[in-house]
């Protein structure tokens, strides 16, 4: 960027080598969803969804195909090299970075899977958002069978700022990819159909606290300029490693983008926004932000606290500690009282979101193996819970309420054992994928010293225990409710999402050693420079 | 290393009849009767043949057991999750052989004995069966590993089944007690994890590994802990094992559970399950944290006297059979963990026994009274009377194993009761008497109940009653046997637990008091 400047005074303005073949799983990603406006302007109505989920689909595998071959590929890592600054020092493609956007893509083909589904009599989405809840003007776009079909491209943009979130190497690009992920995700949360109002809150206050956390990004941004006369993050480790400048600026820089990235992730105390955003998103669109949002807001996190502030750990860690600590419990404490399937789940991510920060604390290599992995694990059971929340439904849509799940068990023992399944991995009950990375972070956290961290990780866990243990009482030992909700035969799209959350969450908790060296292996060297 | 997979074969036979069970096709909703019952007798004899099978392997395996060979045999270790150092590693020393000698022989007694719990309850007669054998797999894995990430594994997943053999099939506040019980579990296991985390840390900061974290319980015995981070692990471990064992006032959800769940799921809880809490002191509290364990003997001692004492004096205000059976449990665990913190040979050896003898008595009494209470439709000891004129039989077993719960000469109980307070008494006089105690009490509850129950004139409810069925019989007179002939000669299972304490007392330089020379009384100082 310097340099950049420095030229154009010159006179001569070159062009900016950009390393296309690097890049190209963001590219791929973000080409796919400028050719699905496209599709919305020129595609006749019936070809659309087609040609969408082509398009999504195929850019999505393309892309995580792309990124296997770049991790595969010996020139970018030779001789032992942490890998590579691409675009002018804009985005760093190096091994932990391949293996979160592999993991977002991953996830975020299974939530596609979701929002395509189409064989429920009552879609997700509605189809005329703009129409007021409950006007003739809905009713008649209901009449007429419209549907959105804008959700492919937005999602696409949203994946694709997921994709660049984690791998910016400079404050400002990473502000650009928070924006860009988080505006179509403001938006696909005012989309659902049944209980559009709740959607629409949800869509609102998404938006107003994610823009004012926004706004603390960039003042932190600001602040960290001020310091050390760069957005780069490798410039402002030097500078505050040479501790030139004003510790008043560094500090409050680092609060203040600190701040704004625990707002993605939810950590508490900026989480409030998570549980009525999780209730009121169509669910297709909750399992997208519960996935792949977090894992790309973690990426981000480590990024930051990791390269930037690595050097700083003994001033900002007792922050951290405090903030740890209190999403744990908090999390796990107010998810007790809940009675809403998805809010439950929202206070579920809150608190394991606080067991991955026991890892983030660590400021190890252990402790980014085992965020990773975690990541990894947690983001693909929560897929598959919410896939099956999407089968349980009242006439009207799904099922949210858990007095409506008493007694499943005898109905739909599959559906309920599937779920029971992914509620013993959110408890971290060993042989499931829960246990392996609850192990691996409390390991990396105990190994960093943070023993105190762990005692109130697994009292949280305890807590937890009793609310996911609760369901599954609800479920099995409770008789079923008069006239209660009937589970529908998954079709194809989301009985593959069900399958891959299932068999991962088993594959991962009894052979975890593929992926745990992977994580391993990604995590070695730490992030580049 | 590497031999004959004995124990993996052990662990899988049941594994593999839970899975026939669960693939019996059901039956349309609007089948014949005739047919559903003809389908559900398929099931359990499934499930019967497959804990048969079980038995069979492992009495042959145990023939093969060289009471004079190394320490833990049939030993198989391979890598699991090389990231941690963790290992799918098996190996049984004597403790764990006859611990899952009594596990195989306690499975098909209770299968059989449970043939009509799962009957009437509209409830999945197939999916009881299967997590029984699934739960019979598990409590093989948690003695057999020499893993100590594998023994956690066991120990937590082995939660599961259970809870929901209470949960599903239970009776009263079923649901109330599963949740009680897998809450205290859970809580228990999740403070042992961080101390099974923080193990693993401080092995790979030891020169013993290697500087490589580490699982291998074989390895890890060597590593030397300061003695503040052995007092801290200690604790984590023992929490969770009192909680499991249970030691009072760590037993509040035992009652709770036991009377909620259908008898032969409490036998393998009191039986089996909670055997894994005292069976992990002498392995993992005991080897591994030798200095606190010798730190916080005194402070066991007094819980387990306490445990003896009130678990037997609530025990004989009970008016429910099955809560006052759950108390008597409590009794007992505090003489086993008596007999293991005494850490003395005759006390180890008598502990040891102790779980064996207490799985068959207890077993047995529970099992008769859950006939009785499945002829009369309640648990309360007033609601019976004269038993013994309309139904000499069970009443007669029922005398038996009630003696056996007191432990009356002759019976098995009574030696391992001996050898634990001998054990207890050269080192711990004060505790020794007390527990002494508990022995008295056992004999009121005991005889109450059975005066109570069985005496006096016959209770109109009760006129009538059939005596037991042969299947009864069949199901608890294995029991009977093996607990007279364990009372007259308890020799050959002796043997094969004695080397192990030995080589547990040698591993922890432990030595037994010198008795006091009969001359001079002064010689007798107490180490």
């Amino acid at each position: 960027m310097t340099s950049l400047l420095a030229a154009t005074t010159s006179g001569a303005i070159p062009a900016p080598s950009i390393e296309y073949s690097q890049l190209a799983p963001m590219l791929v990603v973000f080409g796919a969803a400028i050719a699905g406006v496209l599709v919305e302007a020129f595609v006749p109505r019936e070809l659309r969804r087609s040609v969408h989920l082509l398009l999504a689909f195929g850019s999505l595998a393309a892309a995580f195909i792309w990124t296997c071959v770049i991790a595969a590929s010996s020139t970018l890592f030779a001789k032992g090299s942490a890998g590579h600054v691409a675009a002018m020092g804009a985005v760093a493609v190096d091994r932990p970075t391949l293996f979160i956007q592999g993991t977002i893509l991953v996830l975020a083909f299974v939530s596609v899977l979701l929002i395509a589904d189409a064989s429920h009599d009552v879609p997700e989405f509605a189809g005329q958002a703009a129409a007021p809840p409950g006007s003739a003007e809905e009713r008649e776009g209901l009449l007429a069978g419209l549907v959105h079909t804008e959700i492919y491209p937005l999602t696409l943009f949203a994946v694709g700022g997921m994709l660049l979130f984690p791998a910016s190497n400079d404050l400002l690009t990473m502000f650009v990819a928070l924006e860009v992920l988080s505006l179509p995700l403001y938006l696909l949360c005012g989309l659902a159909r049944r209980r559009r109002l709740v959607s629409h809150e949800a869509a609102m206050k998404y938006f107003l606290l994610g823009a004012f956390s926004s706004a603390f990004f960039l003042f932190g941004i600001a602040m960290l300029y001020g310091f050390s006369g760069s957005v780069s993050l490798a410039t402002i480790a030097s500078a505050a490693t040479a501790n030139s400048g004003s510790d008043t600026l560094l500090f409050a820089g680092i609060a203040l983008t600190g701040v704004g990235l625990l707002f993605k992730i939810g950590a508490v105390p900026f989480q409030s926004w998570k549980p009525d955003v999780y209730q009121g998103a169509p669910t297709p669109i909750t399992a997208l932000m519960a996935s792949c949002t977090v894992v790309s807001a973690f990426g981000a996190l480590l990024r930051v606290f990791y390269v930037a502030f690595g050097n700083l750990t003994w001033d900002w860690r007792p922050a951290l500690w405090v903030v740890t600590i209190l999403t744990m419990v908090v999390g796990a404490v107010i998810a007790v009282t809940q009675r809403d399937v998805k809010r439950l789940l929202a206070y579920s991510s809150i608190a394991h979101a606080g067991f991955i920060l026991t890892a983030v604390v660590a400021a190890s290599v252990a402790g980014l193996s085992s965020s990773l992995f975690y990541l990894a694990a947690y983001g693909l059971t929560t897929v598959g819970a919410f896939a099956v929340i999407t089968l349980v439904r009242d006439p009207g849509g799904e099922a949210d309420h858990l007095s409506r799940w008493a007694g499943l068990g005898k109905r739909s023992p599959l559906v309920a054992g599937i779920f029971a399944l992914f509620l013993l991995a959110f408890a971290g009950i060993p042989l499931t994928s829960g246990f392996t990375g609850k192990f691996a972070v409390f390991q990396a956290a105990i190994a960093g010293g943070a023993t105190p961290l762990v005692i109130v990780g697994v009292l949280s866990s305890a807590i937890a225990a009793f609310f996911y243990v609760r369901i599954i009482v609800l479920m099995f030992f409770s008789d079923p409710v008069e006239d209660g909700p009937e589970v529908v035969v998954p079709g194809l799209f989301t009985g593959t999402a069900v399958a891959i959350g299932t068999v991962a969450t088993l594959v991962l908790g009894i052979v975890p050693e593929p992926v745990l060296s992977l994580a391993n292996h990604a995590a070695t060297q730490l992030f580049v420079r | 290393m590497n031999g004959f997979p004995w124990l993996t074969i052990a662990g899988v036979i049941p594994l593999a009849g839970a899975l026939v069970v669960a693939l019996v096709p059901s039956l349309p909703r609007d089948s014949a009767p005739d047919d559903v019952l003809a389908r559900t007798r398929l099931v359990k004899l499934v499930a019967l043949a497959f804990s048969l099978i079980a038995l069979v392997w492992v009495i042959v395996m145990a023939t093969r057991f060289n009471t004079s060979g190394p320490d833990f045999q049939f030993t198989e270790q391979y890598s699991w999750i090389p990231q941690f150092g963790v290992h799918y590693a098996l190996g049984v020393d004597g403790i764990a052989l006859v611990l899952i000698g009594m596990t195989v022989v306690l499975m098909p007694v209770v299968i059989l004995a449970s043939w009509h719990d799962a009957d009437n309850a509209k409830r999945s007669v197939k999916t009881y069966f299967a997590l029984m054998l699934v739960l019979e797999t598990m409590m093989i894995g948690v003695f057999a590993a020499t893993d100590v990430f594998l023994f956690y594994v066991f120990f937590e997943a082995m939660l599961i089944p259970m809870y929901f053999m209470i949960g599903s099939f239970g009776v009263g506040p079923r649901q109330y007690a599963a949740v009680k019980f897998l809450l205290y579990s859970l809580l228990g296991g999740l403070l042992m994890l961080v101390a099974v985390i923080a193990l693993y840390v401080y092995a790979g900061q030891s020169a013993a590994t290697g500087h490589h974290g580490t699982f291998l319980f074989s390895t890890l015995v060597h590593v030397s802990l300061s003695p503040t981070v052995q007092k801290w692990l200690f604790l984590g471990f023992f929490i969770a094992f009192a909680i499991k064992a249970p030691l009072w006032p760590f037993h509040t959800w035992l009652p709770d559970a036991s009377f909620s769940a259908q008898p032969g799921t409490a036998v393998l809880m009191l039986g089996v399950m909670d055997k894994v809490g005292t069976f992990g002191m002498i392995r993992y509290c005991l080897e591994l944290f030798p200095t606190a364990f010798r730190y916080f003997t005194p402070l066991v001692l007094t819980l387990a006297v306490i445990s003896i004492l009130y678990g037997a004096v609530v025990a004989i205000g009970q008016t429910s059979m099955k809560r006052l059976i759950g108390y008597t449990s409590v009794s007992h665990f505090g003489f086993i963990v008596l007999g293991i913190f005494a850490l003395t040979s005759q006390g180890q050896s008598g502990a040891t026994l102790y779980m064996v003898n207490h799985g068959f008595a207890t077993g047995a009494i529970f099992l008769l009274a859950g006939f009785l209470i499945a002829r009369r439709g309640s648990d309360r000891i007033a609601d019976y009377g004269g038993v013994q004129k309309v139904a000499p039989l069970l009443a007669g077993l029922f005398l038996v194993s009630g003696l056996a719960l007191l432990s009356l000469p002759g019976l098995s109980t009574f030696v391992s009761e001996f050898l634990v307070l001998v054990g207890t008494f050269s080192r711990y006089k004060v505790a020794a008497t007390f527990a002494t105690a508990g022995i008295i009490l056992a004999a009121v509850y005991v005889l109450w109940m059975y005066q109570r129950a069985m005496n006096g004139p016959v209770a109109e409810s009760v006129s009538g009653m059939p005596d037991l069925k042969a299947r009864e019989l069949l199901a608890v007179a294995p029991l009977i046997a093996l607990i007279i002939a364990m009372g007259v000669y308890p020799k050959p299972v002796l043997d094969v637990i004695n080397p192990a304490v030995q080589s547990t007392m040698s591993q922890v330089h432990s030595t037994n008091p010198v008795p006091a020379h009969p001359v001079s009384v002064s010689a007798g100082a107490q180490p």
